[in-house]
């Protein structure tokens, strides 16, 4: 990623001083802004705000500090005030005793509980895809590890009463589209699927969330893509039947093959709503294209899967020819970035491709060729960094 | 506006009143300064695809051809409900291509 000046995304007043980042691909210059409560974040569109995290961040520590955290809404109609103290969370549909509860009822009410987990969107990396793919141009930065607080998810629908017809839970927040005829932003998840760690969270990293990460409360969904973990969360529907909104039924679809991959070509296959993570590991303390020093390195990364937990990270310093077994760092819990590291030696005037492949506790990998869907998901290739050494 | 007065202005704007568990908050977000680039077709483009979100959406695609263009402006139209005229669709693409397009 290389510093360049301004200039043509944005206008005159914010240009004289600003900087943009280049990421590696087309069309890839973007402003760098700092957005309310954040600090300087790369900005993939204003409006509605979409914001990722620069990626050397992910080197500062295992949790992803709240004014870094990337920002993704769909639609611009996003409230700009809002009341935490008022707000309310409505469980309703086919549910025995429909509640509305406030943040403070989720606090007084029901077990206090603590997640570390991964968020990433499920179009994280998605500019790296090759051949191209329409939708959020993503770098590897939307995504990020945060300790997230709140009730059970599970809690809070006991209480409630699920209806024995009721198959899936639909989720809404506050956010809302700037044209009628524009889909609201809804999400379901089938109850099958719920499980102990899916928490309606009104901190984050022990603090209030960002509005922009949702604030007053989320839906944090341990394992899953973010797509799920809805922001400013002020519906929660029992449903009978299998939704069939524009967001579940068409947006953010999956191929339901091998690997979940097509080719550019293929048509006609079946497809299934994006689910759970594919595991995946960074390099965080160098960029690819970098000059390093000779002598002994120490690489640092980290790695995460859908919650099954990371068993080993291999390291390679010639491309993928040998491995061998990094040394792991604290262990957060399953759903957790595992930060690894690493050590080789550097040679003057060599260069080096190194490459990093994370296995999970039940032996899922990471593919050494790029999976492709025209959605631009799941991208969990064995990532390389060309290095010279000087 | 000065980039540090820009930032600021921005941070200011975020109202936190901690202490509180819950708490009004409110937001300021900063202006969307992108738009589309003069050429034949701006005017049908600035009047149908910035009304829902910024035209950076446009601009920070790859490369597409007319193709990949002419199913985005039918996806906003169809899945998103974009009052787009039929006969608009057709100049808005080939303003695209100019824009942001490949062969
Ligand atoms: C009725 C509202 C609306 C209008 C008008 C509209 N769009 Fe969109 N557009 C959307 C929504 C909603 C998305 C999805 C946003 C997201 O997921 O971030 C989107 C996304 C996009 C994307 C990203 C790729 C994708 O398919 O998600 C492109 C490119 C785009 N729009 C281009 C256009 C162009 C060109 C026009 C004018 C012909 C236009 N839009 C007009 C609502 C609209």
């Amino acid at each position: 990623m290389t510093l360049a000046r301004l200039d043509f995304l944005i206008g005159a007043a914010s240009a004289a001083a600003a900087t943009t980042v280049d990421l590696p691909f087309a069309n890839g210059v973007r402003p760098l802004a700092a957005y309310p409560q954040k600090r300087d974040l790369i900005v993939l569109t204003p409006r509605p705000p979409l914001l990722e995290t620069p990626f050397r961040i992910f080197n500062d520590g295992v949790l992803t500090p709240n004014d870094a955290f990337y920002v993704r809404w769909h639609l611009a109609g996003i409230p700009t005030t809002v009341d935490g103290a008022t707000h309310q969370i409505k469980i309703h549909g086919s549910v025995k005793r429909p509640l509305s509860l406030s943040v403070e009822d989720l606090r007084t009410q029901f077990e206090r509980v603590e997640i570390i987990a991964v968020n990433q969107c499920s179009g994280n990396s998605r500019g790296l895809f090759s051949p191209r793919v329409p939708g959020g141009q993503w770098d590897n930065g939307a995504m990020g590890n945060a300790r997230w607080t709140g009730a059970r998810l599970l809690d809070v629908l006991a209480k409630a009463g699920l209806e024995d017809s009721a198959v899936q839970i639909r989720f809404r927040g506050l956010d809302q589209p700037l044209l009628d005829a524009t889909p609201p932003f809804v999400k379901a998840l089938s109850i099958g699927d719920l499980d102990e760690n899916m928490l309606i969270a009104y901190e984050m990293n022990g603090k209030p969330l960002p509005l922009l990460n949702g604030y007053p409360v989320r839906l944090v969904v341990p394992g899953w893509y973010a797509t799920y973990w809805m922001k400013m969360l002020a519906q929660i529907e029992a449903i009978d039947t299998v939704d069939d909104n524009f967001w579940m039924k068409t947006a953010y679809r999956i191929p339901d093959t091998p690997g979940n991959t097509v080719t550019p070509t293929d048509s006609g296959y079946p497809t299934i709503p994006i689910n759970k993570l594919t595991v995946r590991s960074f390099i965080t303390n160098l960029t690819s294209g970098q000059t390093i020093a000779p002598g002994t390195q120490t690489i640092r990364g980290i790695a995460f899967d859908s919650g099954k937990g990371i068993r080993h990270v291999d390291f390679s310093s010639d491309g993928g020819a040998n491995w061998r077994k990094a040394t792991l760092g604290e262990d957060h819990g399953n759903f957790s970035f595992r930060r690894w590291e690493s050590r080789f030696t550097a040679e003057r005037g060599a260069s080096y491709v190194l490459a990093c492949r994370a296995t999970t506790k039940d032996g899922e990998t990471q593919t050494a060729i790029p999976v492709w869907n025209p959605g631009g998901y799941l991208r969990n290739v064995i990532e390389t960094y060309e290095v010279r050494v000087a | 506006m000065s980039e540090r007065a820009l930032r600021s202005a921005v941070l200011a704007s975020a109202l936190l009143v901690l202490g509180a568990a819950s708490s009004t908050v409110t937001i300021t977000l900063p202006p969307d300064n992108v738009q589309f680039k003069p050429g034949p077709g701006v005017d049908l483009a600035t009047a149908n695809c910035a009304t829902c979100h910024s035209a950076a959406y446009i601009y920070v695609q790859p490369p597409l051809n007319r193709t990949q263009w002419t199913a985005e402006v039918t996806k906003m139209k169809k899945a998103y409900g974009a009052p787009i005229a039929d006969a608009d669709i057709a100049p808005i693409v080939d303003y695209l291509l100019t824009q942001n397009g490949r062969p």
